[in-house]
């Protein structure tokens, strides 16, 4: 390692970069003093000022700016004659295809979520490029190493929910509750109870016109969130209200740049939402209170002087805004001596009221599904937070990583823990990567590109020029994700066999959730034992004369065969895979849920009859199939 | 104590928010009183105080007069492109105004002259010192220093070779406090270390096998450094031989056989001479930016007290390398 032929080897090769947050940053640094020259870099976040502990290529005047960028700017710096390529953008944006991917020798990923590393996971095997996974909470951190067909891949065993979270999700960008959660939690309930010297980032920070208004938001922060002399517990509840959850969001939109590819947030305004009861809802407080400081603060409740019973109900925007200001002002007038050390206690009635509703107010706002009380105090969990040192630490193991799978020293690759407490003496501890798991849905067939207009070509179209013609599918279900778009069989309801009918003849592009560039197809054929993804490629046009059906389906189909040889399935699901599965099943249409922790591992129960009848018929299927793909297609 | 009390300001609470909430505001207030001295700049060095600048330490004094060179800056990005050109600044002078720029709440500041120069008292300065490559009589002499002090003076040793990276800790008494798996408050609780030339002292038969090797093969480099008046790093593959009866030597005085040190570590170590390792840099810089911090905020059980990785085999491996009278585990 290190020596002169090595490093002449590594200036040629080109690396993907997923992420310049904390491990990006390092990751970048690393890269280039080791002698990488040819970088590409994808980061859709912008810069925010508690970045600046430990993502150390960006400075104050940076808050606001694209991530990918400024990172490009501050390597050049130091190392001007690098190639770096920095895109602004969402990795899973349909630009990163299959064929992006495949430019690269090695794909390095210093990501802070599941979905996004799933997403590439996906595209690295698609694109047969190895991908160097890593991820920090706190003092402890992993890198790991997937090569196609070596080693298992990032999906191969099912992944507990995360642990942390963007900052700018947080702060600017949810996209689901829990990031409210956290927000209310971590920022809003220490911010309005809490030690006011630890926390920050209530406001959410932007930049208009690359300008930033960071220091203007915060320095009427502190005083904002006190109260003023001469108001009400209620006013003063009703101003933060429509300050955290109206002005807030105002200025939030005002950075375009943040917006361009997502929803944006709708301000909420407390006469919208409770126009006329505002002040009778005060009084309820006022009234119930009787200015009694009582010592068994965690019986106080705003849903208890509210008349609200059930815990694990939703409950309604009023009713959260309801909450909302009835926990602020229990807090003062029940609760006095906790405020400005409040710290969040999952026990804390009052402090989980008030999470949950200011958690659904914000979800509310960014179109996110609200949640009760109950699921939301299951959620308000610990968060753990990034450091320099262990990214650091982190980025020079990746990098290790990286030098042996260009140097054709893979048998020499490891996956790394980064550990807090030694364990055997050891602080590193590296662990042979595990061999790929057979029942992986992800790897253990080799994903197929279907390329098609999504806009002219219809769900049927696929089931039957590609689907059935060409990969011998006979009984074909389809997912997108986790949500069913079509399945067949004699024990379908009625109404869903009609609901998948009327689908099968929209165009892809119309489906609910688009079928279009990026997205990817599970196949799944439960008779034959049989599972494929397949990669959608939108294409304007076909030969007429060489690819008359329009529709094309490239990749290695040989070893798709092979692996389709039926076979009776060794693996019966774990008790979750079997829940998991019967609650797919039951849940038809509910493509909006979160996914992240679902093992989407489909392992088909089929009655011991239907299995020995396909073993006696084997032959003649394979026999079969061979005849139907007589046509050889287009390979990438 | 009335340093504790002290808030943090509204600046320091934004920029070390995430940190914050991992050992608290009472270990951040301590850190940022922490001055810490820095002897010789090499990569794992440049690592190391790019750390615990991001971290917040409190004062930061760079010792380091070798004029900038492209080797010496081969492995250090605190050294912008147009300081390579040779502009006669110090390689301290040049790291020291990145640092700044890192994060300005830090006082960064440059010390000029050679640390062996120094009065005793020069060290009542700092909380702590990292030596980077330095011979091993420089550093015993440093460590011998920082223990004569009145107030603790904290002392790590650092060095990045190739693949290899090692670290020394010499905390004295170290009083922190620490959480326990499944307990809810954390203790305090007291250490001490042994100074590095006890530490030296410890006889090689008393190790097991299962002792990093690493441990060994550099005390030979070491001592081969010194014995033929090299610069440390200053040797290649040809110096091979040379090594081999150094190991005859030492083994021969420590009662252990040859064996006891693969010639093809030392043969290793002898090829890569002084070339730092990028990664191997980034990841030694980071375990000792966190001991650092740990030490300096009394927050954490320290590493005690050598730290070897190898990238040949991936492992980061701890030595408690303690004579056995003061083996208080
Ligand atoms: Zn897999």
């Amino acid at each position: 390692m290190g020596s002169e032929e090595e490093r002449i080897a590594i200036e040629k090769e080109k690396v993907l970069m997923v992420g310049a947050g904390g491990i990006g940053c390092e990751l970048l640094k690393t890269l280039v003093l080791t002698g990488f020259k040819h970088i590409h870099l994808i980061d859709m976040d912008t810069i925010e000022v508690s970045n600046l502990n430990r993502q150390f290529l960006f400075r104050k005047s940076h808050v606001g700016q694209s991530k990918a960028k400024v990172a490009r700017e501050a390597v050049l710096k130091f190392r001007p004659g690098v190639d770096i390529v920095a895109h602004h953008g969402n990795v899973k944006n349909t630009e990163f295809d299959i064929d992006f991917f495949k430019q690269f020798s090695v794909v390095l990923n210093g990501l802070d979520n599941l979905e996004a590393r799933r997403h590439v996971n996906r595209l690295c095997l698609a694109a047969g490029v190895p991908l160097v996974e890593s991820g920090t909470t706190g003092y402890l951190g992993q890198v790991t190493v997937h090569i196609k067909g070596k080693t298992e891949c990032y999906e191969c065993q099912p992944k507990p929910a995360p642990k942390s979270y963007p900052v700018c999700t947080i702060t600017s960008t949810p996209s689901k509750l829990i990031h409210c959660i956290v927000w209310a939690k971590e920022l809003a309930l220490a911010k309005l109870f809490g030690d006011k010297s630890q926390v920050s980032d209530l406001d959410v920070r932007t930049s208009v016109d690359g300008k930033s208004i960071t220091s203007e938001v915060e320095n009427d922060d502190v005083k904002f969130f006190e109260l003023r002399s001469g108001e009400s517990f209620q006013q003063f509840a009703a101003r933060v209200f429509d300050r955290i959850f109206g002005y807030n969001i105002e200025i939030a939109l005002q950075n375009e740049e943040t917006w361009k590819a997502r929803r944006q947030p709708d301000p909420l305004y407390l006469d919208k939402i409770l126009p006329t009861q505002q002040e009778e809802e005060g009084s309820a407080a006022e009234e119930n209170g009787n200015g009694v400081e009582i010592e068994q603060h965690p019986t106080v409740s705003a849903m208890a002087t509210l008349g609200l019973k059930n815990p694990q109900k939703i409950w309604d925007v009023q009713e959260n805004a309801r909450v909302f200001l009835e926990s602020i002002q229990l807090f003062f007038k029940r609760r006095s001596k906790d405020i400005g050390k409040l710290v969040f206690d999952k026990d804390d009635q009052l402090a989980v009221e008030f999470v949950t509703a200011a958690a659904n107010l914000r979800a509310h706002s960014f179109g996110i599904p609200m949640q009760s009380l109950f699921e939301a105090k299951g959620m308000a969990g610990n968060i753990i937070h990034a450091i320099a040192t262990t990214n650091a630490c982190i980025a020079g193991l990746i990098v290790l990583e990286a030098l042996k799978l260009l140097t054709n020293r893979t048998e020499q690759c490891r996956m790394t823990y980064c550990v807090e407490h030694p364990t055997r003496k050891m602080l590193l501890v590296p662990v042979e990567p595990a061999e790929p798991n057979p029942h992986c849905y992800v790897c253990s067939e080799t994903p197929l590109v279907l390329e098609v207009n999504t806009v002219t070509a219809t769900m049927r179209d696929v089931i039957e020029k590609v689907l059935k013609r060409k990969l011998g599918v006979d009984s074909p279900v389809i997912m997108q994700g986790s949500s069913l778009l079509y399945e067949t069989g004699d024990d379908l309801e009625d109404d869903m066999a009609a609901h998948y009918a009327s689908l099968l003849n929209k165009s892809l592009a119309l489906y609910p959730t688009p079928i279009t560039t990026g997205v990817v197809l599970t196949v799944e054929d439960y008779h034959q034992d049989f599972r494929c993804s397949l990669h959608v490629k939108h294409r304007e046009t076909f030969d007429e004369e060489t690819e008359p059906d329009g529709i094309l389906v490239t990749g290695d189909i040989a070893s798709v065969i092979n692996a389709e040889q039926p076979t009776l399935p060794t693996k019966t699901p774990a008790a979750d895979d079997e829940d998991l599965f019967n609650k797919e099943e039951n849940g038809h249409g509910d493509d909006n849920k979160d996914d992240d922790d679902d093992l989407v591992m489909f392992t088909p129960e089929t009655t011991a009859g239907t299995k020995r009848k396909l073993e006696e018929d084997e032959n003649l299927l394979v026999e079969e199939k061979r005849l139907r793909i007589e046509e050889p297609p287009v390979m990438v | 104590m009335e340093s504790v009390s002290e808030l943090l300001t509204e600046q320091e609470a934004a920029i070390y928010d995430r940190q914050i909430r991992i050992w608290g505001a009472d270990a951040q207030r301590k850190l940022s009183k922490a001055r810490i001295l820095v002897v010789g700049i090499t990569g794992v060095v440049a690592e190391t105080c790019k750390n615990i600048v991001l971290a917040g330490i409190g004062s930061l004094v760079l010792m380091d007069d070798s004029p900038m060179t492209f080797e010496a800056s081969a492995a250090n990005f605190l050294v912008p492109f147009d300081e390579l050109e040779g502009q006669g600044n110090s390689i301290a002078t040049v790291c020291a105004s990145s640092l700044r720029d890192f994060n300005p709440m830090v006082q960064v500041s440059v010390e000029e002259g050679g640390i062996s120069s120094k009065p005793d008292e020069f060290y009542d300065r700092f909380d702590a010192v990292i030596m980077g490559r330095s011979s091993i009589t420089l550093r015993t002499q440093v460590n011998e220093a920082c223990r004569k002090r009145p107030h603790r003076v904290a002392f790590y040793s650092v060095d990045c070779r190739g693949t290899c990276g090692s670290l020394f800790v010499d905390l004295q008494r170290h009083s922190f406090t620490s959480k326990k798996a499944g307990d809810d408050k954390a203790a305090q609780q007291d250490i001490s270390f042994p100074s590095l030339q006890e530490a030296l002292n410890v006889p090689w038969s008393s190790f097991n096998k299962r002792t990093s090797k690493l441990l060994f093969a550099l005390r030979i480099i070491d001592q081969f450094e010194v014995g033929v008046g090299r610069r440390p790093g200053q040797l290649s593959s040809q110096d091979l031989p040379d090594l081999i009866s150094y190991r005859g030597k030492m083994c021969a005085i420590q009662k252990v056989p040859e064996s006891f040190v693969p010639e093809n570590l030392l043969q290793k170590l002898a090829s890569v001479g002084g070339t730092e390792l990028p990664p191997v840099c980034a990841i030694i810089g980071g375990i000792l930016g966190q001991e650092l911090i740990k030490a300096m905020s009394c927050k954490g059980e320290p590493l005690k007290n050598f730290f070897f990785f190898d990238a040949s085999d991936g492992k980061g491996i701890i030595e408690c390398v303690v004579p056995s009278q003061m083996n208080d585990h």
